[in-house]
């Protein structure tokens, strides 16, 4: 059994489609509230485009490949370290917001401790499908 | 073919990047876990960085003499990179957030295009399949990078009109269509051994120049009030070239995040542009806003304005009140000072809601985002199908720096660029107040009936200097048991 990965073209469109069929259903049923701090956070993700930044300026061996190379890193690393922090602002605001949730839920004596939280916070999702 | 111990650790570091990087996406799609996802995410994504260092040990033989120097390259672009943004992340304000991510997002598809510009210049690429694949991704990365950054440009009101020429759009079409044939030329010329008419480094260097300006050209002419579709489409676009690249540099860790965000992005677009009831086709590929010269009805009714403390005390009297908030309340940092005045009215035993529409704002979910931080708390942000029935009943809704988002032309007026486009039905409340700064038009550049309306009253002024006055007046009522 080989760890060696090289993958052929059919394999590697297979691992496509069920991977769009995954980022399908992962998405399916964001409320509305959490579009803008999703697309941020898959923005974020695909920051891993920087890993093949690193691969590709490793191998350069010409002065062009070394300078396109180091673009290629400096504007993934962008693409990470902005999207982290920003996504991270944006959801730390839910956080404290969920907070807030839970202060109204106790006044309406709902809630239950911490799932009395998550139930308020949650609400918006069951409203939508409904 | 033995795999080296390298190989064997970057692949299972990557393995597990992959997993903690779709699993922290699904996370983030649920109120209750998301600020955890964007954590798990993150830890996949530094071992993923840090594994890629190993790459060391593996290298071509050519790149063996540079290798320190190339280390030192990527260290430095590394911190650099990392760096600016990341404090570039931490400063940007709440409002500024969009252009960040069109910003952050057009980096992702420039490091992907150059990428492929390293294959593609240094004849890496084996085969058809994976020559078509590394120019596919060069196209989509690059119309992503130049995209992304006019898209910020708009945002940061550094472009301020839509670009309107007659005949853009057959234009666009052929410079695309050029890309595609320089691409295609590329292929013949690297598979069948034909020989070129220019040098190969030119006609690569052609096949990028056109892709980039296709990217300005198609994002120009598309109005503001369009930009969140756009920004998710390039951020889509990203992700699909991120793949492609990921299946050229045979990294499957890239391949897996990158198709995911390509095909989240494009469900979200959907979702996006279901929302304002416009097809993606038509946002990306025809012209929206003034562009398309028409004659708007003539408007019956006059502008009355009023004092922001008259409207601050008629509300406190109202049994309901809603809010629908836009744009101009984020631009004037005026989410603190409102959610004051709310807890006022809420004091006197006013009921308020906030009504937002899916587009408000510049992104979907800002307005969401904006109050959340705030510390309005959830149950009384209403999303448009759930409190649009309710506007008939309220005594007075309170539009606070949004304009399309209420306009009743979308309803009737079949001539007008947002018709069709569901609106909050500001307009069927008994009394309605506009905030607003000036007379100006929204961001579709129509004039808005509401204004109008026998019943709609003007307070000028900035969002959060109105909602200060308005709390001050309500304050200078007394106590709130005195009334009501």
């Amino acid at each position: 059994m080989s760890f060696a990965i090289s993958m052929g073209g059919f394999v590697a469109i297979y691992l496509f489609m069920v991977t769009a069929f995954a980022g399908w259903v992962i998405i399916g049923g964001v409320p509305a509230i959490l579009h803008t701090p999703l697309m941020s956070g898959s923005n974020f993700v695909h920051g891993i485009v920087v890993v093949g930044g690193i691969f590709t300026l490793l191998n350069a061996s010409s002065g062009a490949e070394q300078a396109i190379g180091f673009v290629a890193v400096l504007l993934g690393a962008g693409n990470v370290a902005g999207g982290f922090t920003v996504t991270q602002r944006m959801l730390a605001m839910f956080q404290t917001s969920g907070h807030a949730g839970a202060h109204h839920a106790q006044q309406h004596k709902r809630a239950k401790g911490a799932k009395g939280a998550a139930s308020a916070v949650v609400k918006p999702i069951a409203r939508k499908k409904a | 073919m033995m795999i080296t111990l390298s190989q064997l650790l970057i692949g299972s570091v990557d393995l597990v990047a992959a997993f903690l990087l779709m699993f922290g996406l699904w996370r983030m799609a649920s109120p209750v876990t998301a600020p955890s996802g964007i954590l798990v995410a993150g830890v996949g994504m530094a071992a993923a960085v840090l594994a890629s260092f190993f790459y060391v040990f593996d290298i071509e033989a050519a790149a063996k003499p540079y290798l320190m120097l190339n280390i030192g390259l990527a260290a430095a672009a590394l911190l650099l990179g990392g760096g600016l943004a990341w404090w570039g992340g931490r400063k940007v304000a709440i409002t500024a957030m969009p252009q960040a991510v069109a910003l952050f997002n057009g980096m992702g598809g420039g490091a992907a295009g150059s990428i492929a510009a390293v294959e593609l210049f240094g004849g890496r690429t084996h085969g058809a399949a994976q020559i078509i694949v590394t120019l596919l991704g060069a196209l989509i990365g690059s119309v992503s990078f130049s995209g992304s950054i006019i898209a910020w440009a708009k945002l940061d009101s550094l472009l301020k009109k839509p670009l309107h020429v007659p005949g853009l759009q057959v234009f666009n079409g052929l410079v695309l269509l050029l890309a595609i044939l320089a691409g295609a030329y590329l292929v013949v010329v690297d598979t069948a051994g034909v020989a070129p008419l220019l040098p190969k480094p030119e006609l690569i260097e052609i096949f990028f120049a056109i892709a980039l300006v296709y990217g300005i050209l198609m994002t120009l002419p598309i109005g503001g009030a369009d930009m969140p579709v756009v920004i998710s489409v390039f951020n889509a676009f990203t992700g699909l070239a991120v793949g492609l690249e990921g299946f050229v540099l045979q990294n499957p860790a890239l391949m897996i995040a990158g198709m995911l965000v390509g095909a989240a992005g494009l469900l979200l677009t959907l979702l996006m542009a279901r929302a304002m009831n416009r097809s993606v086709a038509k946002i990306l590929f025809a012209s929206f806003g003034p562009g398309t010269k028409r004659k708007q009805g003539a408007i019956k009714g006059s502008l009355k304005p009023v004092q922001a403390s008259d409207a601050g005390i008629f509300m406190r009297y109202a049994k309901s009140v809603i809010i629908v908030p836009g744009y101009g309340l984020a631009v004037s940092q005026g989410q603190g000072k409102l959610y004051d005045f709310v807890k006022l009215l809420q004091a006197a035993g006013v009921s308020v809601k906030f009504a937002i529409h899916p587009v408000a704002g510049r992104m979907p979910g800002q307005m969401d985002v904006l109050l959340a931080e705030a510390g309005v708390p959830y149950d009384l942000i209403e999303q448009l199908a759930d409190i649009n029935d309710a506007f008939k009943d309220a005594d007075v809704a309170l539009v606070i720096g949004a304009n399309d988002v209420v306009n009743p032309e979308a309803r009737t007026d079949k001539t007008s660029p947002i018709f069709g486009m569901p609106i909050l039905d500001a307009d069927q409340a008994k009394k309605c107040y506009v905030v607003k700064r000036g007379d100006g038009k929204g961001y579709a550049g129509i004039v808005n009936p509401l204004f109008y309306a026998d019943n709609t009253f003007m307070v000028y002024g900035d969002a959060a200097a109105v909602c200060v006055s308005m709390a001050e007046a309500v304050r200078g009522l007394g106590a709130p048991a005195a009334a009501a």
